[in-house]
């Protein structure tokens, strides 16, 4: 995907510490490493509700490692893996 | 004229309140079975509607779209579609949504309208979106999705009075002419398309406060916190394993006293002989001998069925998931796991909460290494009868280091297999990445609870009942043919075919130190491990059985070498010695293949793990 705005500001959700507010900027599969294929993981993001501009906010997290993360996404809370999340870009 | 039996099937993400709308319409008539050749639970209810018309409804899998990407999420689609083996096509879809979070929701309802069947949105939980602020414009939102639109209050009476009444309505008018499907696997982008026109009506129809429920934000600060959560779960299972033990305990003696009453007097009524000896030993004892796991697993669903509804369940993944995750088990699987100290019957049957056929699998495969209650009479006894009861650096009891070191090896192996299993077995499983809503909390309600606890006690009782009777006549049939010839002093089981296949396993179980009155022993204790303790009292022709456990321990410690004990104690952490758990395990994977692995890869730990602890201990002068 192309993007031409601040690109600095950009950055996985996977990364991202408790607390982190921010908005999803695209899907980016690829990156994430997950034993899913890219096409699966991308569709079940968005069918929990992981689409471009929806708000994120990171709830809590998970012991060891900081991981799993619970993530608010606009009105309902997913928990997921760092490892996954490293596909939602946000800014 | 009466007119045809009326097929609703309730679709819905998970949590939205579908199974509390199907306990509401239908009670307590509900059929709960497997879809053939899947592990999948099928729930049909029925119900009459106002006018009168018969209706049968089927709770499908809650899913999150048709792409059927789990067993559970083929059965929806391809029930839909009217593909599913052995169904009928629905007549009427109910597209089930929790008021409070309609985005997800919108988005499947979209997906379902391309298969062309006549549906329904059922706007579920309305009475806790409106306490929240959330506002719906019902008539818009049914313009918009061109899909009838219907509020409802599950759990309070007579709220769902106007999906009655529109059922009426719509099925009075319902096309005879089969609808066009133009469903078809969406791709990623239509995916994107579909969620953003989701959203888009939502925008128009719906008016969302600015802040979240603050009481789910207000325990899950507690509830989710890295530290202070796992306190909370840890209290939480340690109430649950008071309860299952002290609060079953009065129940189990209750029912046991029960049986060993009726047992008796059918001794006395009826003459000496086979029939007498068929229905106190055969019938009585052997039905007995499960039914008494009952309240265990009354109270052990009472805890699950209360902490699902309340939200809690996923939490408790959310919490133990990277801790289990390093054995390759999911998140879910910890609870069933936990359930499987006190029985792994109700551990197994709990696995139903693990949505993927990978982690189910495994963690079935491994529930009946967890340390059940029915070892400890074994363990106790030969405890007892071998380890010294003397302290160990000062202050540690050495026959509880003992019983210790047996739980600690059961949860080890475990572990172990799992990740065996992970990647030899099941390799071709795409593993289940975790991914989880977290429900906002809600009041469990009792109703709900007591139908789950209802369904499920039935279904123990008839289903894994039938098979375990049929073992248990088998093991009597086994254990009293054929009869001693008269006068003979020696206890009958000498003369019977167990005796027989006892003393042909003698020579295979003499590399692991049993004689073959252990091997005689193992063969009752195939219906329940604790059986083998009464059996080993029959073989050594001591009165009393079970009562006289402290007597049997005496005898025993005269008779085995402690590298004997030792080895007993190592085939217990491990074999699957109980007809009960591979029925259930049979039902619940749908296969006998399932089964067979299970038995087998138990049976070979237990022998290899005799055998290394029997050489050892002669090796070190145990013999």
């Amino acid at each position: 995907m192309t993007d031409t705005t601040d690109t600095r500001s950009h950055m996985p959700l996977g990364l991202a510490q408790r607390g982190y507010t921010g908005v999803i900027q695209h899907l980016a599969a690829k990156q994430a490493g997950s034993a899913l294929s890219d096409v699966e993981l991308e569709s079940r993001l968005i069918e929990l509700g992981f689409v471009e501009g929806a708000r994120v906010e990171i709830l809590h997290e998970g012991l060891v490692g900081g991981d799993p993360i619970a993530v608010r996404v606009d009105s309902i809370t997913i928990a997921v893996r760092r490892r996954e999340a490293m596909a939602i870009i946000v800014a | 004229m009466e007119l045809p039996l009326l097929h609703l099937a309730l679709v819905g993400t998970p949590n939205s309140g579908k199974t509390s709308l199907f306990n509401a319409l239908t009670g307590s008539r509900q059929k709960v079975a497997n879809y053939p050749g899947v592990t999948v639970e099928r729930k049909e209810g029925f119900f009459v509607t106002p006018l009168g018309r018969q209706v049968s409804v089927v709770d499908l899998p809650g899913t999150y779209s048709l792409r059927g990407r789990s067993p559970d999420e083929e059965i929806t689609r391809d029930f839909v579609l009217g593909k599913a083996t052995g169904e009928t096509v629905p007549d009427l879809v109910l597209c089930v949504a929790d008021s409070t979070n309609l985005r997800l929701t919108i988005r499947l309802l979209l997906e379902l309208k391309r298969t062309g069947r006549p549906m329904i949105l059922v706007l579920n939980m309305f009475d806790i979106a409106s306490r929240r602020g959330i506002t719906v414009d019902v008539e818009r939102l049914a313009k918009e999705l061109g899909v009838p639109v219907v509020t409802s209050i599950a759990v309070r009476r007579g709220g769902t009075a106007d999906l009655l009444a529109l059922t009426d309505e719509i099925s009075a008018k319902l096309a005879a002419e089969p609808q066009e499907n133009s469903w078809r696997a969406l791709s990623v982008s239509e995916l994107r398309a579909t969620q953003r026109e989701a959203d888009r009506i939502i925008a128009d129809c719906v008016s969302l406060p600015a802040s979240p429920d603050t009481w789910t934000a207000r325990i899950d600060a507690v509830v989710l916190h890295p530290v202070a959560g796992l306190i909370v779960l840890a209290l939480i299972l340690f109430v649950m394993f008071q309860a299952v033990f002290a609060w079953a305990k009065p129940l189990m003696e209750l029912l046991q006293s029960g049986f060993d009453v009726l047992g008796e007097f059918v001794h006395a009524t009826l003459p000496d002989g086979l029939l007498q000896s068929f229905l106190q030993n055969g019938v009585i004892a052997g039905v007995g001998s499960v039914i008494v796991f009952l309240p265990q697993i009354i109270i052990i669903f009472l805890f699950i069925l209360l902490l699902e509804d309340f939200g809690y369940m996923a939490r408790a993944a959310f919490l133990m998931d990277r801790i289990m995750g390093g054995a390759g088990l999911h998140g879910r699987a910890f609870i069933p796991l936990l359930s499987s100290f006190a029985c792994a019957i109700p551990g197994i049957m709990a696995t139903r909460v693990i949505d993927n056929k990978r982690d189910r699998l495994t963690t079935i495969l491994i529930a009946p290494l967890m340390t059940c209650s029915a070892r400890i009479p074994v363990y106790t006894l030969i405890i007892s009868a071998f380890i010294p009861a003397r302290d160990v650096w000062g202050f540690i009891n050495l026959q509880g280091l003992v019983m210790f070191g047996l739980y600690a090896a059961g949860i080890t192996s475990a572990l172990v297999v799992s990740f065996l299993i992970k990647f030899f077995m099941l390799r071709d499983f795409a593993p289940a990445p975790f991914m989880l809503e977290l429900p906002d909390y809600k009041m469990p309600r009792l109703k709900s609870i007591a139908i789950g606890i209802y369904t499920r006690a039935k279904m123990f009782l008839v289903r894994a009942g039938t098979t375990i009777f049929s073992m248990m006549v088998l093991i009597w049939f086994l254990a009293s043919f054929p009869q001693p010839p008269a006068g003979s002093t020696e206890p009958a089981i000498d003369f019977s075919l167990a005796a027989m296949i006892g003393k042909a396993l003698a020579p295979l179980l003499a590399p692991v130190g049993f004689n073959w009155q252990i091997a005689v022993a193992l063969i009752p204790g195939m219906a329940a491990r604790e059986v083998a303790v009464a059996a080993l009292g029959t073989v050594y022709a001591i009165e009393g059985g079970k009562e006289a456990a402290e007597q049997i321990g005496q005898v025993l410690a005269t008779k085995w070498s402690l590298a004997t004990a030792l080895s007993m104690l190592a085939w217990y952490i491990f074999a699957p010695q109980c007809a009960s758990t591979l029925a259930v395990i049979r039902r619940e994977t749908g296969s006998w293949g399932w089964m067979g692995v299970t038995f087998t890869y138990m049976l070979v730990l237990a022998y290899a793990a005799s055998l290394v602890t029997y050489n050892v201990a002669v090796a070190l002068g145990a013999g």
